[in-house]
């Protein structure tokens, strides 16, 4: 028989497994045989994108992946950096996007738990979460039903389990009304003897399945991630996972006790595609193959088919492997914890994924085929042509003074205070929280050293909107700058790729762009990706989102009393402008406010004058030259002055006069005032130190020029804004409450 | 007329209840062995003005649907319903 | 001195709390929850977080542990014993303390820096502080609210027990515009021997600079010294 002939699967079947015709056929060629029922839903799930990485696994390969500092880059369950005193760092950032779609509250709190999940798997005991928050417009009422319920979930989650929550973003677009983006990234510390891998080996070791009771939580959940929401969405609602905090809580204690001991072979939490997608990688990553007896794994529900309980996504389980001599003693360990544990499987010699149900085997499938042998797919189309920018940027002539401009900002969703988030978030449990949120980068401090780790995620899709690649490394060098901003020097990345659907040509092409300006921007910053995630399919009844890229960035720094922070701080201290003046408003803030198109070309950007100013401030904070240190991001150097001002809670009083041509709010003041030109710090100093910063300045051939100085209790910037701080504390500190 | 309805709001049997598992766990501590499993709910009671009771009972399945249970993870039932003052029927 | 930290599940104060200890310098010992060994600690601390989730309610599970018993019998003997946050919430449960604590007015956890005055000292814990006092201490909880009827509202008031009150950050009232929405604006309490404190603020948060206050550290101090003796409020005077 011809494999055509064998392959015989309906349509509605390899829907309901997500899986192509092509896909299909290639599966039936590559195993000689039809699949049984179980084999092929093993099969979708695991070459489901989510899983796969079948459109985003020829891009990734370009990306910096390795550096002096590094200790495990992408493809364990997170990556791992050295940060001295025998220490690692290890992090990744996760998407959870579409659970949080269908149920907010769950759908956060689960994403929370399984980025936990992949940090203490690797024997580190997590120290820092952060969240990369994306809506519709605010005043929407389902956006913000979402937003309270993703707030409410991620601190449901974090608050219990007693990991503080430090920082994030939270943006607010109309490209995001279908599709919210909820992206966690977790930060651990290890030491470098108990870094834990995720690599089964030795044919005949046990496997042990610990935590939940399986139930029938997200059958599907990673093809639900991977295709496109529509109406039927909602039908399929069984997807959504409810997280138990506290057996989590459990889940990491008994494991950080058991890492670094030799009893451990391997450690591997559950995730997408359940027991499904964490057997297989174990045994993948080890070379040899895997038997799973279905019938021993304990169940919350009953009647539950070998299918149901190799896809289940019940959440606080994971898998270690051991010799059959330890397995006793291991056990006793998580008892202490009233941790439940079952031996589920053993470790084969050959590379087989082998599934029992009892005495009946049920699956066999080649492991290399299963885990690695989803056809790649390349560019649906040639790169399509994209209209020309237009020549005049998209700002409308302006009826408001700068001074209505600037209070406009501050008080907008996306620039507003986001304490009233915050602070429904423990962002102080573990002792450790030097730098709270509401300034560039947090700073938390690595427990029996000095050392600090700043940590800051960004991304700002009207940048990539208007042009992936120059968008890309605009966040790169944005989550670089929040982390300099503190003394901090960048040591490594993760990112989180959000696209809409790659299948169209103007995604992936988008996708491709994105990737090649994260690799092109660390290359130049010299800062390896060691870990990240990707989630496609951001796109409901054929409306996506702009494509979102995430960086989420860790800098260490030696002694965290040397740190910097945003906030002005002396009377008297002058101002000044670490790099270029322009005047670059397409993409920026005052656009969307002044008309709300998002047009032209982003700020322009130099990564090597990018990377002299990170020099040049990072030496400027280690001397002791500087008072406070702020990146001049969205909404320009004016709401980074007001910024400064608010943190500081004092006044300053600029002058504009030698940048522009000071001539009120025409559009080459608002440029000054408002554009976002990249590569650029607002610092404050005392004057003795004006002298060897001009020094500095010089040796690094990087730009600065004085700008006034602090003090008083307003915000003012010569013959353009005099507004009172009381005000902007006002306007800012409301951006996010509901006006009823 | 003005009924009393009562409503029991509860996660739908497939979905996971850690609270339920908790209190399980705690009463097999305290020696109840023979519980074999909780599920926690949400007890709500209300006072609905109506004609009669199969209208008092639309409207509170309405309320239901759209704001007393999550319908993503939660089921609920509507428990007795009496009256509570107004013309006798 | 040996301080005792109870470790529940769910608990994550703990090592916050060895370490305020430590850096007081003195010894922490941790306290698993199912045994019942107390392992000569002077004083016990009850550290916050979500014992058994805090599912039901909050310390409802934890008040039944083995541990407990003990502490119970060292508190009915004039020991010491500390209940932060979450450990407030449990001696309340397990009526070492009166009253109970709910969920916070607004609805929504709050972590924030909050100001206290301290409003008697005669008690082991407070001892060290003066009167009038304004310690900065944060808060994070979502079950925090001070409740009780009025005729024990008046007890402890009359009876001097309120150990803490939520003021501005000069110690002027802020007259129910706390972070919880409090009766009285009750922060902590002691019971009636004045050995046992309960509390939902922080203070094992509040102990160094670096982190923004280190004004949690004089109850730790003031433990310290009254456990020595050499403290203005000797325990041996309250039994």
């Amino acid at each position: 028989m011809t494999s055509v002939e064998l392959a015989v699967a309906s349509d509605s079947e390899l829907a309901e497994v997500a899986l192509t015709r092509a896909e299909y056929v290639h599966l039936v060629e590559s195993l000689g045989r039809e699949p049984n029922r179980l084999e092929l839903g093993i099969v979708g799930a695991l070459w489901s994108e989510h899983c796969s990485y079948k459109t985003s696994k020829p891009l990734l390969g370009t990306l910096p992946t390795k550096g002096p500092s590094v200790l495990q880059g992408p493809g364990e369950n997170a990556g791992a950096v050295d940060i001295g005193n025998g220490l690692a760092c290890v992090f990744k950032i996760e998407s959870h996007n579409h659970p949080s779609a269908i149920e907010p509250y769950q759908g956060a709190a689960t994403g929370v738990g399984g980025i936990l999940r992949d940090i203490f798997t690797m024997g580190a005991r997590p120290i820092a979460l952060l969240d990369s928050l994306r809506f519709g417009p605010l005043d929407e009422p389902h956006q913000r039903h979402l937003f309270d319920g993703v707030v409410a979930g991620i601190g449901g989650y974090g608050n219990c389990i007693g990991v503080p929550t430090v920082g994030g973003e939270l943006y607010f677009d109309k490209s995001y009304r279908t599709n919210c983006l909820v992206n966690a990234m977790c930060v651990g510390v290890v030491h470098h003897g108990k870094l834990t891998r995720a690599t089964a080996s030795g044919a005949g070791n046990l496997v042990l399945l610990v935590g939940a009771d399986t139930g029938r939580d997200g059958i599907h959940g990673a093809s639900f991630a991977s295709v496109v929401l529509d109406a039927d969405s909602a039908a399929r609602r069984p997807a959504v996972q409810v997280g138990n905090p506290f057996l989590e809580k459990c889940l990491m204690e008994a494991c950080l006790e058991l890492a670094g001991d030799p009893r451990v072979i391997a450690m591997q939490d559950l995730g997408a595609a359940g027991l499904c997608g964490s057997t297989a990688e174990l045994a993948h990553r080890g070379g040899c193959g895997i038997e799973v007896d279905v019938a021993r794994a304990s169940r919350r529900e009953t009647g539950m088919t070998p299918y149901e309980v190799m896809l289940s996504e019940s959440q606080e389980r994971m898998l270690i492997v051991a010799r059959p001599g330890d397995v006793r003693s291991l056990q006793e360990v998580f008892e202490r914890w009233d941790l439940h544990s079952d031996v589920i499987a053993v470790i084969l010699p050959d590379q087989r994924f082998v599934v029992r149900d009892g005495a009946e085997q049920v699956c066999d499938l080649p492991l290399d085929l299963l885990v690695d042998g989803a056809p790649l797919r390349g560019a649906p189309g040639p790169r399509p042509e994209r209209p020309q920018p237009p020549v005049a940027t998209g700002v409308p002539a302006p009826t408001w003074t700068s001074d209505e401009a600037l209070l406009a900002l501050m008080g907008s969703p996306n620039l507003g205070s986001r304490s009233s988030v915050y602070r429904r978030y423990d962002h102080q449990v573990g002792d450790a929280t030097v730098i709270l949120p509401g300034g560039d980068a947090a700073l938390v401090r690595v427990e029996g050293t000095t050392l600090g780790l700043a940590l800051a995620t960004d991304g700002n899709s009207r940048y990539t909107a208007l042009d992936a690649r120059q968008g890309a490394m605009i966040a790169v060098c944005e989550a670089a700058r929040n982390v300099v901003a503190t003394g901090a020097r960048p040591a490594a990345v993760t990112n989180c790729l959000n696209f809409a659907n790659p299948e169209h040509a103007d995604v992936w092409w988008d996708l491709h762009d994105a990737i090649e300006g994260i690799g092109d921007a660390c290359r130049a910053l010299e800062i390896p990706v060691v870990s990240g995630n990707v989630s496609l399919y951001n796109d409901t009844g054929g409306t996506g989102i702009d494509p979102t890229v995430v960086i989420g960035m860790v800098g260490v720094i030696d002694d965290v009393a040397r740190r910097c922070t945003a906030g002005f701080r002396d009377e008297g201290d002058l101002v000044g402008l670490v790099g270029p003046v322009a005047s670059e408003l397409d993409g920026s803030e005052y656009q969307r406010l002044a008309g709300g198109v998002n047009a032209g070309t982003p700020p322009g950007l130099d990564i090597d004058l990018e990377r002299r100013v990170h020099a040049f401030v990072l030496e400027a904070i280690e001397a002791g030259l500087l008072h406070s240190a702020h990146d001049c991001a969205e909404g320009g150097l004016a709401v980074a002055i007001a910024e400064s001002c608010l943190l500081g809670d004092i006044g300053a009083w600029v002058g504009i006069d030698e940048l522009g041509d000071g001539e009120g709010l025409i559009n080459g003041a608002a440029g000054i005032l408002f554009g976002e030109s990249q590569s650029r710090f607002v610092i404050s100093f005392a004057r003795e130190a004006l002298v060897r910063l001009h020094e500095l300045a010089g040796r690094h051939s990087v730009p600065f020029r004085g700008l006034g100085s602090v003090g008083g209790e307003r915000v003012g910037v010569t013959r353009c804004i005099d507004v009172s701080l009381a005000d902007v504390r006002r306007v800012h500190g409301g951006a996010l409450i509901e006006r009823e | 007329m003005t009924f009393a309805v009562e409503v029991v709001v509860v996660l739908k049997p497939v979905v996971n209840d850690p609270q339920g598992l908790v209190v399980r766990d705690g009463l097999h501590r305290l020696g109840f062995p023979g519980v074999r499993s909780v599920r926690v709910g949400k007890h709500l009671e209300l006072e609905v003005e109506g004609d009669d009771e199969a209208e008092v009972r639309a409207q509170v399945e309405a309320m239901c649907e759209q704001l007393l249970r999550n319908t993503v993870i939660e089921d609920s039932r509507i428990g007795s319903v009496s009256t509570l003052s107004g013309k006798a029927l | 001195m040996k301080f005792g930290i109870a470790v529940f599940p769910g608990t994550w104060s703990d090592r916050d709390c060895k370490h305020a200890v430590e850096l007081a310098g003195h010894e922490a010992v941790m306290l698993w929850h199912k045994d019942r060994d107390l392992k000569g600690s002077d004083c016990v601390i009850l550290p916050g977080g979500f014992s058994y989730g805090d599912y039901l309610r909050a310390g409802a599970v934890a008040r039944f542990a083995p541990l407990m018993e003990s502490v119970t019998e060292f508190a009915s003997a004039g020991g010491l014993v500390w209940g932060i946050c979450n450990g407030f919430q449990i001696l309340c449960e397990a009526h070492l303390l009166p009253g109970a604590l709910t969920r916070n007015s607004s609805l929504e956890f709050r972590c924030a820096p909050t100001w206290l005055r301290v409003e008697t000292g005669d008690n082991a814990f407070t001892a060290g502080c003066a009167r009038g006092e304004v310690l900065q201490i944060p808060v994070s909880h979502g079950e925090g609210r001070y409740v009780a009827d009025e005729e024990t509202l008046d007890m402890l008031e009359r009876e001097q027990r309120v150990a803490f009150r939520y003021v501005r950050r000069d110690g002027s009232v802020v007259e129910g515009d706390t972070p919880n929405g409090s009766m009285h604006d009750i922060a902590g309490i002691v019971n009636e021997r004045r050995n046992v404190l309960g509390m939902m603020p922080h203070p094992e948060r509040a102990c160094e600079p670096l982190l923004g206050s280190s004004d949690g550290m004089q109850l730790f101090s003031s433990v310290a010294k009254a456990v020595s003796g050499n403290g203005v409020m000797p325990v041996a005077a309250v039994s």
